[in-house]
């Protein structure tokens, strides 16, 4: 651990692979860029790689008022052992107040990691950050300017609010999609810091003998409109409605866990606190009963829109509109009304005067 | 040759099935109402353990800490097929955080020594994911995360693991800490015949329970001798489930517990789920004609 520094910077670790950035450290900055200026301090990003200076000008545009920059070949791809060790070496010399890092496959191996070596706090997949005062139950220690790192808890059921008072730096994690994506400022420049890094002689316990990625191939974040398919819809020829109706509406497709498991549906689509978090302007979940899991990754949507034959399905207690009733019969009487929708003002007027 | 292998499990609510009975009617969710189960990864990571004895050889040693309750977990490890189990309790293990709990886990291991650690990738109490990399990191184990496949061959692993967007084949050293996926193995279910005969597996405070309640009015050495009797008679039978403290594990009691603990709890909040505005729509041409027309007025679609 580090001694509380008043004057540390906010930090946020720039997640890369392969040269490009991940969106999250993009949004990871505009958050950051809050934090820092309500401190008063400085807002870093901190870089690992090889041969990734060019993305300290991105880093910069997007907020970053400092870069630090550790570079070596050993960097090129990630290993818990290098990573931790540069990211370590990089808090004990410059005792940051505050380090972020994406709630990712790789910041959810990081992360813990360092903080297991600093041996300070760490608060996983925060949906919101603020700085605010703590008041210790037992000391009645007063402690100003403190990090409040907001996390729903005990599968989405309650929301917590942690504070790291003394051991620093203050750690969180936050997942993608979760903060708002910095605007890049064209003109905006920032300074780049390289730090040398002492890895050699470094036997590193871990070989990485392959790597496959593929893209992934539905946009669910930048959805307008997200129809999701749950449990409920009951088999793969059903879900084909779920298609239907995103199709008419110009929007994406989602799909419950139960729904993915099931196959109805591929992982890409999935939607909740193991797959994508959404807040599109509206969601439209069928057959989706509302697990707390389900509704961490979507209750931020502006209208949810509920279509299921259970009546007493948790998911009508978020829903803004809902149906009871069977999606087979619903929803092609939701594309029929669209499609004709000439006929719609007649219908909702004769509907009006009932 | 053989692998000692370690595994890590924990007692977890059911926060999955969260049904009307678990909600009160204010709509926060009733904890105490909710079932205690094994947490779900943690059996795909005895599974992985018990996999690589099959194959291997060694031996399987399942560790759980937490309240006297958490020997269900272990007894159900033993139904599976596992070797021994402890309990890590302690009064004074009561309100860690990741941090300490990994360091309370990293102390009973050590005394262990085993060739490989198991964790499952996260609870669903928490899905903090925190533990298993903390833990490797206490014992300077290498850690390898997110473990679909796993083959062994003497001194390292190679692994396959399942990073979201697709998949990474790592070679680690020896010894090493895996947090498995769910995706990795179906997990075997409990046999019968092991079952049977570990049914009767009893912690010496589960003991020391029992025995009070079956002598309530006798003297304190009373009941302490027929305690002490029990447990003779258990470890005889090879059904004693091994009970640790802190003192046991020589834990610094400064990185234990609360005062081990960096992240303190400033606020919790429950989750109401009573939406402000629901409005309702009967299922028919008309209720959806209505609906529709809502969605276009106020620009939502169209």
């Amino acid at each position: 651990m580090i001694e509380m520094n008043r004057k540390g910077e906010v930090w946020v670790f720039a997640e890369q692979e392969a040269g490009h950035l991940s969106d999250v450290p993009l949004e990871l900055l505009s958050k950051g860029r809050e934090l820092a200026d309500q401190l008063g301090v400085p807002l870093a990003a901190v870089l690992l790689g090889h041969k990734v200076r060019p993305l300290c000008a991105t880093l910069a545009k997007h907020g970053a008022d400092v870069v630090y920059l550790a570079e070596d070949s050993v960097l090129a791809q990630y290993q818990t052992t290098s990573y931790t060790r540069v990211v370590c070496d990089l808090i004990t010399a410059y005792k940051p107040q505050i380090c972020l890092f994406g709630a990712t496959a790789m910041g959810r191996d990081l992360a813990p990691t360092v903080a297991s070596a600093m041996k300070c706090g760490l608060t996983a997949d925060c949906t919101d950050l603020q700085i605010g005062e703590h008041t210790d139950v037992q000391t009645k220690e007063h402690i100003s300017n403190l990090l409040l790192q907001i996390r729903p808890a005990f599968g989405g059921n309650i929301i917590a609010t942690i504070v790291n008072p003394h051991r620093w730096p203050q750690m969180a994690t936050v997942r993608e999609g979760v903060m708002r994506m910095s605007v890049a400022e064209a003109g905006r420049t920032g300074k780049t810091i390289a730090f040398p890094v002492s890895l050699a002689g470094v036997d590193l316990p871990t070989e990485v003998l392959d790597s496959q990625r593929r893209p992934k191939k539905v946009n669910l974040k930048g959805a307008r409109i997200i129809v999701t398919g749950g449990a409920g819809v009951g088999n793969r020829d059903n879900f084909r409605l779920i298609w239907d109706l995103a199709n008419i509406l110009g929007g994406a497709v989602g799909g419950s866990r139960a729904a993915v498991d099931l196959g109805y549906v591929d992982h890409d689509h999935q939607v909740g606190q193991t797959g994508t978090t959404v807040r599109p302007a509206l969601y439209i979940c069928c057959g989706v009963s509302g697990a707390v899991q389900h509704r961490a990754g979507m209750q931020e949507s502006a209208k949810i829109l509920a279509i299921n034959i259970d009546k007493d399905a948790p998911i009508f207690g978020i829903a803004h509109f809902g149906i009871v009733g069977d999606m087979n019969e619903v929803i092609p009487r939701m594309i029929k009304t669209i499609r004709s929708g000439a006929g719609l003002s007649d219908a909702v007027k004769s509907a009006s005067k009932a | 040759m053989g692998y000692n292998c370690v595994v890590c499990v924990k007692q977890v609510p059911d926060t999955k099935r969260i049904t009307g009975q678990a909600m009160r009617d204010d709509g926060t969710v009733n904890r105490a109402a909710l079932p205690a189960i094994f947490n779900p990864e943690d059996l795909n990571a005895l599974e992985e353990a018990l996999h690589v004895r099959d194959q291997h050889g060694g031996t399987v040693t399942v560790i759980a800490m937490g309240l006297p309750a958490a020997c269900d977990v272990l007894r159900d490890s033993l139904f599976r097929g596992a070797d021994q189990a402890i309990l890590i309790t302690d009064r004074r293990a009561a309100a860690s955080d990741t941090l300490a709990t990994s360091y309370i886990l990293s102390c009973a291991i050590r005394k262990l020594k085993p060739d490989l650690v198991f964790c499952g990738r996260q609870a669903i109490d928490g899905d903090t994911a925190q533990v298993g990399p903390q833990l490797a990191e206490k014992l300077g184990y290498t850690l390898v995360t997110y473990l679909e496949e796993l083959t062994l061959d003497g001194q390292a692993a190679c692994v396959r693991r399942n990073i979201g967007n697709g998949f990474e084949k790592v070679r680690s050293r020896l010894p090493a800490l895996f947090t498995v996926m769910e995706t990795a193995n179906h997990p075997r279910p409990p046999a019968l015949r092991k079952a049977l005969k570990c049914k009767k597996a009893r912690a010496p405070v589960e003991i020391a329970k029992a025995v009070e309640g079956a002598l309530g009015s006798a003297s304190a050495e009373a009941k302490a001798q027929e305690t002490a009797r029990r447990i003779a008679e258990m470890e005889a039978k090879g059904l004693l489930i091994a009970q640790w403290n802190l003192d046991d594990i020589e834990a610094d009691l400064g990185w234990c517990g609360g005062a081990g603990s960096p992240t303190k709890v400033h606020r919790i909040q429950s989750i109401v789920l009573a939406g402000g505005d629901y409005k309702e729509f009967p299922p028919s041409d008309r209720g959806v004609a209505e609906l529709i027309g809502e969605l276009i007025q106020d620009h939502t679609i169209g």
